[in-house]
């Protein structure tokens, strides 16, 4: 309490000193100006340090580009209506780099270049309807080419269909975890409830119909097992609250909603195993595990186990804020070839086999 | 002549400057219209505080997770057991941070300061069209405070699912502790808080098309005007909304009703709702929630508007499209909220349609940002610090507003929805602009709010500090957010897939941690100005408008005599046949002068 006290006062008087010390600073200056009203100092003071700050900008979006834009999310899909994506942001991207690079130094230069003195009078102009018009039809022409290019993607991508003989599988949230579930041989999801769901003996965690004959041959697993190259047809339910089924290699995300099911419909391109040997995954794994060996270091220092060594795989992530443990709901998904996943399949037990 | 005597002539008049004014009456109760203006401003810098302290300590549980600091210990207290950070306590202060930053700062804070000060100032009237429902929108704004506050400590903590509260996790206790007494009490200080928005938007809107002096023609209108006159009308149109979105909240929450609830199975039971969807909510919610955006912005850029205009002491280029783009922002921010649920599970063809209306938005947005970068070019510029922090809003404006691009593009947002690629975006265009905002309007207006300056050294100071940090805090954001990083998590600590981004996340804590204190500069100079600054001329900027007419000391009915009659618009800043830079606008027009502008 004391020291509280003692700290406070003493911010105190550092408080009314910092005061004391700007008003001299203030009386100091050239012919006691103390209107504190921008003089010709001001202005050329801070023009230059316009400049400085558009510089500045420049260097904080080169540094980012550089140390941070090496993203493996832009470029490599693992999906096939990835690149369509990934070129329409790119286009947009670039669009908004040049339109921000010359943007901002117009602003800041002219912050600059017409920093006030005394004496000089501005220029009293007002209107001028050409120059209004262009700056204008510009952004609408270019807004009009990213909207078509967008709504074409966006029509193809959200149009869940069951052509090209999709399997079906559940994406089945709850806090804090996932469970797939595929739809089996007949590739019909049974019918299920959270109002049949039996945490007992026998338990039925997903809330199926025991009665249903589609619901027989369902697999309910903890990993989401993908062959490469066959389209994914995916439904999504929660049992709880608002999840989001965001799987970024493969460009999608849909919102998990209890009292619904959602949808999203992809195709998987790249395996696991190839997607390990992507140049640019090689780099991230070997950033990280870097940092994870430097890291494993201090661990050992004090006492505790080392990190294990990081290895690139896919994911489910949650991203819809869903509670305490939010940070921490995950899925590891694994694409591989036709027959790796047969073979996984086969070893699963279907739900009415449980039974 | 006696004094009761004197009391009793005085009783006709409705100006009041004659009345003997209590304590009480003059600064607690006040329905003076400046003196509302400043409580405002004085309750929304102390939320503002709370609101910055907040999103420092979670900065750095997101920098050095799951680390214990002592901070932690004084000022979270429980939420910290031995300094560190709870993970549903992070979850409660993202929350509350972002509902007292846009709510109680940038709404409150922005719109009541300003709104209040400036509409009968600028406008040529004595008065709100109301001074009592003004001071009752107050207290309702102070009451609404006081209760969020509160909530934060209440048994299970704040309310803890976003500042967008979706249910079911706003609706179940069950799902996480924030949801219960504290959600409850979110609710009802944002019920207020909303009465008390409305309240004060409809004397706005009362006060601008009814009380203009004689000659201030809806054209000559100074843009500020323009700006809060629209933005009362959105809140008008959206508040609402929001309000009967709470209330069946309430009401699935205490009454049993399935509104936004169906088929839930929480900690191994399951409750009875049946039939409702959340979706339902995330519609009511983003009907207010996207207009919202522009009630925080549209004030900043017409704060914006007057300041460049006067320091560039040049007429604002282009008033007339500055005035449709206002208009169109705000018709089409009524019809874009779509575009916060594109992955939300409502229909596709739905998607594509508010694709259209977002990416439309960007129009009047660029027309603005052109014009004021026009208003500079050959201008006179007075580098006052709120001409700094203005210059600073259009820079940040072009960068947070360009990435909508991308936000507002439905097949985009797939793979950027809800990542720190939001948060950047949204931070930059209307947090930091709209906090620029206040700021330049803080710095401008003092003289007229105090009738004192703030001491400029440490304007500078304070602008040049933070316009770097909040660079450096959300630049580095876009990146991560392209990375794939979800917003909202406690620590990426999880997902060894992030660990290449945590010494992006360590940097940007620590710009957040310099910029957060150096707002303590303008903290000092704020209240230190109060007392120790430097007496305030009249007219210190050399402003058109008409509130530098007014004596500096504050009375009631804002000027002794007749209100002044406006000849022209607020911007014949160095027009030619003029020895003085600036034209007031209760100057009349020359012999053969004309108005320029059409």
């Amino acid at each position: 309490m004391t020291t509280g006290l003692l700290t406070f006062i003493v911010l105190i008087l550092i408080a009314i000193a910092i005061w004391q010390l700007t008003k001299i600073f203030d009386l100091s200056q050239a012919k006691a100006d103390n209107s504190q009203v921008a003089n010709d100092k001001d202005n050329n003071i801070n023009g230059y340090l316009m400049m400085g700050f558009l510089m500045f900008i420049y260097v904080i979006t080169i540094i980012s580009f550089v140390k941070w834009g090496d993203l493996p999310l832009i470029g490599i899909s693992a999906s096939e209506h990835g690149p369509q994506i990934d070129t329409l942001m790119i286009i947009s991207l670039v669009l908004i780099f040049f339109v921000q690079t010359v943007t901002q130094a117009l602003l800041h230069y002219f912050a600059f270049k017409y920093r006030g003195k005394e004496g000089r009078k501005a220029l009293y102009y007002a209107d001028n309807d050409k120059l209004e018009f262009i700056w204008t039809i510009i952004p609408v022409i270019t807004l009009a080419g990213l909207i078509l290019y967008g709504l074409f993607t966006w029509n193809e991508i959200m149009d869940v269909n069951m052509d090209d003989d999709p399997i079906v599988i559940e994406l089945y949230a709850q806090q804090f975890n996932w469970k797939a579930r595929y739809a089996g041989e007949d590739n019909v999801l049974g019918k299920a409830n959270v109002r049949l769901i039996d945490l007992g003996d026998n338990p039925n965690i997903l809330g199926l119909d025991r009665e249903d004959k589609y619901a027989q041959d369902d697999v309910i697993t903890q990993e989401l097992h993908l062959p490469v190259g066959r389209k994914v047809v995916f439904k999504m339910r929660s049992q709880d609250v608002l999840h989001s089924a965001y799987m970024p290699h493969f460009r999608m995300q849909m919102n998990c909603v209890p009292g619904m099911i959602t949808e999203f419909a992809m195709t998987p391109t790249v395996t696991t195993e190839e997607m390990r040997e992507e140049p640019k995954i090689i780099d991230k794994v070997k950033r990280i595990n870097d940092l994870r060996a430097e890291k494993s270091k201090a661990l050992i220092a004090d006492g505790q186990d080392a990190l294990e060594p990081y290895e690139f795989d896919y994911l489910l992530l949650c991203n819809k804020i869903c509670g305490e443990s939010h940070y921490n709901m995950q899925m590891k998904v694994i694409v591989e070839s036709k027959e790796d996943y047969e073979k996984w399949m086969a070893e699963q037990e279907t739900f009415g086999k449980k039974k | 002549m006696s004094a009761t005597a004197v009391h009793a002539g005085d009783h006709g008049h409705d100006h009041g400057h004659h009345h003997k004014e209590t304590f009480i009456t003059k600064y607690i109760f006040s329905q003076d219209h400046k003196m509302i203006a400043k409580q405002y401003l004085i309750t929304g810098t102390i939320m503002g505080v709370i609101g910055i302290m907040m999103s420092i300590f979670f900065r750095m549980q997101i920098a050095w997770p799951k680390e214990s600091f002592t901070i932690f210990e004084i000022f979270l207290g429980n939420w910290a057991p031995d300094g560190v950070m709870t993970a549903d306590k992070y979850l409660a202060l993202v929350t509350i941070h972002g509902t007292i930053m846009v709510f109680f700062v940038l709404t409150a804070g922005l719109s009541g300061t300003f709104s209040n000060l400036l509409i009968p100032l600028q406008i040529g009237a004595r008065d709100m069209a109301s001074g009592f429902l003004n001071m009752v929108s107050y207290w309702l704004f102070f009451i609404s405070s006081v209760i969020m506050v509160i909530s934060l400590f209440v048994e299970g903590g704040a309310a803890s699912s976003g500042w967008t509260i979706y249910p079911p996790l706003s609706a179940l206790p069950e799902a996480i502790p924030g949801s219960g007494l504290g959600m409850t009490l979110w609710l009802v200080s944002m019920a207020i808080f909303i009465a008390s928005s409305l309240l004060g938007s409809l004397n706005y809107i009362v006060t601008v098309i009814n009380l203009r002096t004689k000659g201030m023609s809806m054209t000559r209108l100074p843009l500020t005007i323009w700006a809060f006159f629209v933005t009362a009308i959105i809140g008008v149109v959206s508040f609402p909304v929001l309000l009967s979105a709470a209330l069946l909240l309430i009401f699935d929450r205490s009454f049993g009703t399935s509104f936004y609830l169906s088929d839930i199975f929480i900690q191994g039971e399951v409750l009875h709702y049946q039939g409702g969807s959340p979706v339902l909510f995330e519609h009511l919610f983003w009907f207010l929630g996207h207009p919202e955006v522009y009630i925080v912005l549209l004030p900043a850029l017409g704060i914006t508007s007057e300041i460049i205009a006067t320091n560039s002491r040049k007429p604002i280029f282009g008033y007339r499209a500055m005035v449709a783009s206002i208009l169109a922002i705000a018709f089409l921010s009524t019809i874009v909220w779509g575009h916060h649920m594109f992955v939300s599970g409502m229909n596709p063809f739905l998607g594509s349609v508010f694709t259209f209306t977002t990416l439309l938005i960007a129009i009047p947005s660029a027309v603005k940002a052109f014009n004021y970068i026009t208003t500079l070019w050959k201008g006179n510029l007075q580098m006052n610090p709120a001409m700094l922090f203005s210059i600073g809003l259009v820079s940040t404006f072009i960068t947070g507003g360009l990435t909508g691009i991308i936000l507002g593009d439905s097949t985009l947002d797939i793979n950027v929805h809800d990542t720190y690629f939001v948060v950047a975006h949204f931070h930059l265009v209307m947090g930091i602009s709209a906090l620029y905002g206040m700021f330049a309007g803080v710095y401008h207006w003092y003289p007229k709010m105090f009738g004192r300056m703030m001491n400029k050294n440490l304007g500078y100071v304070h602008f040049w500090v933070t316009a770097i940090c909040a660079y450096g805090v959300f630049f580095p954001m876009h990146f991560i957010g392209l990375a794939g990083l979800p917003r909202r998590y406690y620590t990426n600590s999880e997902f060894p897939l992030f660990d290449d981004l945590a010494n992006v996340n360590v940097v940007i804590t620590m710009f957040a941690i310099v910029g957060g204190a150096f707002q303590l500069v303008f903290l000092y100079n704020f209240f230190g100005s109060m007392f120790f600054g430097k007496k305030a001329p009249q007219n210190p900027w050399r402003s058109n408008t008409l509130e530098w007419t007014t004596p500096v000391e504050h009375i009631h009915g804002n000027w002794p005599g007749e209100i002044p009659h406006v000849h022209r618009w607020a911007y014949d800043y160095s027009k030619p046949g003029h020895d003085e830079d600036f034209v007031p606008q209760n100057v009349p027009m020359k012999d053969g002068e004309e108005e320029m502008h059409h």
